[in-house]
Order: C-alpha cells, then sequence, then structure tokens
C-alpha cells in the first residue's frame, strides 16, 4: 500500500493549481445544470401546452369546454388590440389591481397594527382572539354580498373584500411575531434604558418584521381573489367582470385568458414585494437554501 | 443625612432574600433561600454554583426585572423599585439586536436615553473601538463572529457608563481561548471604569481569574454556602494567573464546596 505524507516546510507546489482546477469544474458542473433546468422546464412547459392543443384538434376533450392554448392567445390578441366589451383591456387590468391594492395597503396597515397591539397587551388578547378567531373561521367570501348590498357595484365593495381577505392572515402573522420576540432582547434594551415604547419601536416590530413580511407575500394574492371575487358577485368593471361575462357566453377562451392576466398581475405584484422584503431585512443571515432558483 | 447614609451603604445588599415564583404549568418554584449577600463599591463578586439553582435569579433581583417574595434587596443603600439607569447587563445569549449594525447596537443605549443622535453614534464610534472592532462598525451581527458579538455587547454595556455591572455567564458560549481573551478584555475596560460586579458563572476557574470575592451557592433553592477571598494581586493577566500557586490552591478549596453540591 502506498502512503503519501506532506513534508512540513515542503509546500506542494502544485496545489493552488489544483485548487483553481477544482473551481473551474465545478463552475462548469454550476453552468450546466442551470441550463439543465431550464431546458427541462421548457420541455415542460412545451409538452403541457402542445399536449392541450393537440388533444383538443384531435378531439380527445371538447374545445367548447375546456379551450386550447391557441384559441387563449387569439383572445388576449383580440383583448389587447380590439378592446373588451367593458373597454380597452389595460383598464379593466387597472380597476382590478386599484381595488387590490388598495385592500391590500388598507388590510394590511390595519393587521399590522392590530396584531402588535394585541400582541403588546395581553389582557386585550385575551379579550379579543376569542372574537377573532370566530371571524376568522368564517369563509369571508360570503362576506362580499353583504358588502355589494352596503356599498354598491363600485369599488368600495372590493376592497372592503380585499381588505378583510388580507386582513386576519398579517393579524394572525404580526401578533405571533410580536409574541415571538425574543425576551433577552426586550430585557436588554429595557436595561439600556428603553421605554415601553421604544421597546415596542426598537425591538418588537422589527423582530416581527419577518412573520410580517412572510404574510404580506401570501395576503397579495388574497386581495386579488378578494377583488376578482367581488366583481363576480356584481361589478361594471374589472377582470372578475371579464371571466363572469366569459362565463355566461360560454366563452372557455375568454375564462382562460383572463386568468393568464390575472396571472402576470400576481407574479409582477410578488416580485415587487420580494425586492422590498430584501431591502427590509439586508440584517438578516441568508437562510438555508436561500440562492437557489 | 440621607447622603452620607448613602455614602456609606453598599452598592448591593441582598439581605434574607427568598425568591418563590410559579411556572407556566402552574409549578411552583423556590429559586433562593434565605439568601444574603453584599457587594462594595469597586468590588468585583463572582457567584458560583451547580447548573439550574437560581444563579441568574439574583441577577434579576438586583435589576428590578424580578421582585423578592421576602426579604430586601437595596442598591446604594436605596430598595430596587425600578430599573436603575446606572445598572448594566451582559447576558448569556446574544442579546445584541441583529437588525442594526456594530455602530447601532453600540449606540442603542445612549438613543434610548436621548442623547442626541449625532453625539450618540461619535460616543459608538469611539467604544467600537476601544473594544478592538474599529472597521467593522457597519458589519451586522451575523457577519461577526462569537467573541466579537461579546465585545459589541461590552461596548454596548460600558458606553452607558455603569456603576453596577451585573454579568450573567457571559462567556460560556465561547470556545476556551476567546474565552480567555474576553476575560482580560472585560478586566481592562473594567479597570477603567470601577463599577460594582456582580459575575454569575458556573465556571470555578473563571470566577476565580477574575473575581475579588467568590460567593460558592449550594445546590437549588440556592443560599450562600460559603464565601472566598480571592487575594491573587491586580492587575491580573487571566492566561497566566491560573498556573500560579495560590491559585491552584484557592481552585482546589472552592472544588471541595461545590462538589457536594453537584450531582450528575
Amino acid at each position: 500500500m502506498e502512503t503519501t505524507a506532506i513534508k512540513p516546510g515542503a509546500a506542494p507546489r502544485g496545489v493552488p493549481d489544483q485548487l483553481s482546477e477544482l473551481e473551474r469544474l465545478a463552475q462548469q458542473r454550476l453552468r450546466q445544470r442551470h441550463r439543465l433546468v431550464i431546458a427541462l422546464r421548457l420541455a415542460v412547459l412545451v409538452v403541457t401546452l402542445g399536449g392541450w392543443e393537440l388533444a383538443a384538434r384531435l378531439g380527445w376533450i371538447d374545445p367548447f369546454f375546456f379551450s386550447m392554448p391557441s384559441q387563449i392567445l387569439a383572445q388576449i390578441v383580440t383583448w389587447s388590440v380590439e378592446g373588451t366589451a367593458q373597454g380597452p383591456l389595460w383598464q379593466q387590468v387597472a380597476v382590478t389591481l386599484e381595488e387590490t391594492t388598495l385592500g391590500f395597503l388598507i388590510g394590511s396597515v390595519l393587521g399590522v397594527i392590530c396584531g402588535i397591539a394585541l400582541g403588546r397587551n395581553k389582557l386585550l388578547a385575551d379579550v379579543f382572539s376569542i372574537y377573532i378567531k370566530i371571524a376568522n373561521s368564517v369563509p369571508r367570501v360570503v362576506l362580499g354580498s353583504v358588502f355589494v348590498i352596503a356599498f354598491g357595484l363600485g369599488m368600495g365593495s372590493k376592497v372592503a373584500l380585499a381588505v378583510v381577505m388580507v386582513f386576519f392572515v398579517v393579524f394572525a402573522n404580526a401578533f405571533q411575531g410580536v409574541r415571538e420576540a425574543d425576551r433577552y432582547l426586550i430585557a436588554n434594551a429595557q436595561i439600556l434604558g428603553a421605554s415601553r415604547r421604544q421597546v415596542t419601536t426598537a425591538v418588537v416590530i422589527p423582530s416581527a418584521m419577518s412573520w410580517i413580511l412572510a404574510s404580506l407575500h401570501v395576503s397579495f394574492g388574497f386581495a386579488l381573489v378578494g377583488a376578482v371575487v367581488g366583481e363576480f358577485l356584481g361589478s361594471r368593471q374589472g377582470i372578475g367582470l371579464l371571466i363572469s361575462v366569459a362565463q355566461g357566453s360560454f366563452n372557455a377562451a375568454g375564462v382562460f385568458a383572463a386568468m393568464i392576466v390575472l396571472a402576470v398581475v400576481a407574479l409582477f405584484a410578488e416580485f415587487l414585494l420580494t425586492s422590498l422584503e430584501k431591502r427590509l431585512v439586508k440584517w438578516r443571515p441568508p437562510q438555508f437554501g436561500d440562492g437557489g432558483h | 443625612m440621607q447622603n452620607t447614609r448613602d455614602a456609606a451603604s453598599p452598592a448591593i445588599e441582598l439581605t434574607r432574600v427568598s425568591r418563590r415564583f410559579v411556572s407556566p404549568e402552574g409549578k411552583a418554584i423556590m429559586a433562593l433561600r434565605d439568601f444574603n449577600m453584599t457587594v462594595k463599591r469597586g468590588e468585583f463578586c463572582a457567584v458560583v454554583g451547580p447548573t439550574g439553582c437560581g444563579k441568574s435569579t439574583t441577577l434579576s433581583l438586583i435589576t428590578g426585572l424580578a421582585k423578592p417574595s421576602d426579604g430586601e434587596v437595596r442598591i446604594w443603600g436605596e430598595p430596587v423599585t425600578d430599573i436603575d439607569p446606572r445598572i448594566g447587563f451582559v447576558f448569556q445569549s446574544d442579546a445584541v439586536f441583529p437588525w442594526k449594525s456594530v455602530l447601532e447596537n453600540v449606540a442603542a443605549g445612549p438613543l434610548f436615553r436621548g442623547t442626541a443622535r449625532p453625539d450618540a453614534l461619535a460616543k459608538a464610534r469611539d467604544w467600537v473601538r476601544r473594544v478592538g472592532l474599529a472597521g467593522f462598525e457597519h458589519h451586522y451581527p451575523h457577519q461577526l463572529s462569537g467573541g466579537m458579538r461579546k465585545r459589541v455587547a461590552l461596548a454596548q454595556t460600558f458606553i452607558n457608563e455603569p456603576e453596577i455591572l451585573l454579568m450573567d455567564e457571559p462567556f460560556s458560549a465561547l470556545d476556551v481561548q476567546t474565552r480567555t481573551l474576553m476575560q482580560d478584555e472585560l478586566l481592562s475596560l473594567w479597570r477603567d471604569n470601577g463599577a460594582s460586579v456582580v459575575f454569575v458563572t458556573h465556571d470555578l476557574e473563571e470566577a476565580i481569574a477574575l473575581a475579588d470575592r467568590v460567593f460558592v451557592l449550594t445546590k437549588g433553592p440556592a443560599t450562600v454556602k460559603r464565601v472566598v477571598e480571592i487575594d491573587l494581586p491586580r492587575p491580573r493577566v487571566t492566561s497566566e494567573i491560573r498556573y500560579s500557586p495560590r491559585f491552584l490552591e484557592l481552585s482546589r478549596q472552592i472544588w471541595e464546596d461545590l462538589k457536594d453540591e453537584v450531582h450528575i
């Protein structure tokens, strides 16, 4: 058996070369893998859409009910070029987006304020927690009907529904985040001279921030659901109405096309929220699993 | 009259203190029993005892974060009612704020106490330098090593110029070499600051290397078993003093007391 001993003082000359070679190979493998992932993703897309198109054209599924990608694309093109029955497409998107954003902002601000207030005050928390639990167990979409009656067909009813959808998610997370704040950090701040208000602003809110931001990701989607469902229930404009009209005229391509428009809006909002989060929690160490795609 | 009594009274005085509390599960626990302790002004006292005996409770009582069930806790002759601004506390765990940079962490105390931001930051910059972290002002705690985070914690505490310094096993999470360096760092900061110190530890040698007097506690509910005067000369270098014959003698003597209290 052959053994290799490293003699002290005689630094192996090849070591830096070996390391850079290793590095080069590793980076090459990483690039290859990245390309493979992208290629596979494209393949999945092509197979799914192609299979759908093919199945519809060969008559395996009925395009009247399930439409097909080429019809959906044509529908989107028609909407963007000629406009929809209610007006230009961008206007429908703008209306839904406005309702969603307003509902999201109002709901999350209320949720954060209530969450922190209840999290910092044991008595308030004990008194109100039961009612919040009850309110949370009601399927909130049902409230949409109430809001349409109360606020009419305009923007108000959709915003109200979006607010209700968002509020409970953000509230629950803000409350939990405040409760999870490290008690040593709080004690440290107190001894360093922080007043109760300073403990809240300098310790409790920053440490609840990761919880709150996590809930904002989910809740923008909820706000969108609230706005669209509100539009279903009764409105004069918006993507929800577009879907509702398409459904009424048995236009499956219209339903799918509106869905895709919604997905684009949601993805864009997700992107904005992620960049906001990166700015706000730049103090956080990279999480395990970050950096992957 | 008030003033003369104030000037003569010791920095910290715990008289026949007991502390009972009820755990969240509803079980009553007695942490301290008939506990007496006096710390003179400018004195460095260490408290050693078996794990979980109630060492940390003594510190909570002095800060006012916890109230005694019986007996009396006084600082400078006055009963403790609230958190006294002259007290500094270094925690066992990392209690630096992870979302603040090193500089903002060190400036936290003065800012909480109402110092203007530019003054607080200037003072903090000076303290960051004094604990050897110059150049790391804008790093976040997660970018630092454990020892560096402890330096931040020390600067954060010392910037408030505490007259009473309470330390709860501050170096127990560090490796042995870093711990020795931090002990020397602490002694040099303390020499300039002159505070009365209560240093809680389970490490007997750490207690002897740092303190003027060591309080040995019994297992919980804790009470003082013995008080040992540490007559080692100052200034001390903790990495060297532990080989002196007197150190070993003291160490053996205290271990004799402590070992009856420790059960595996």
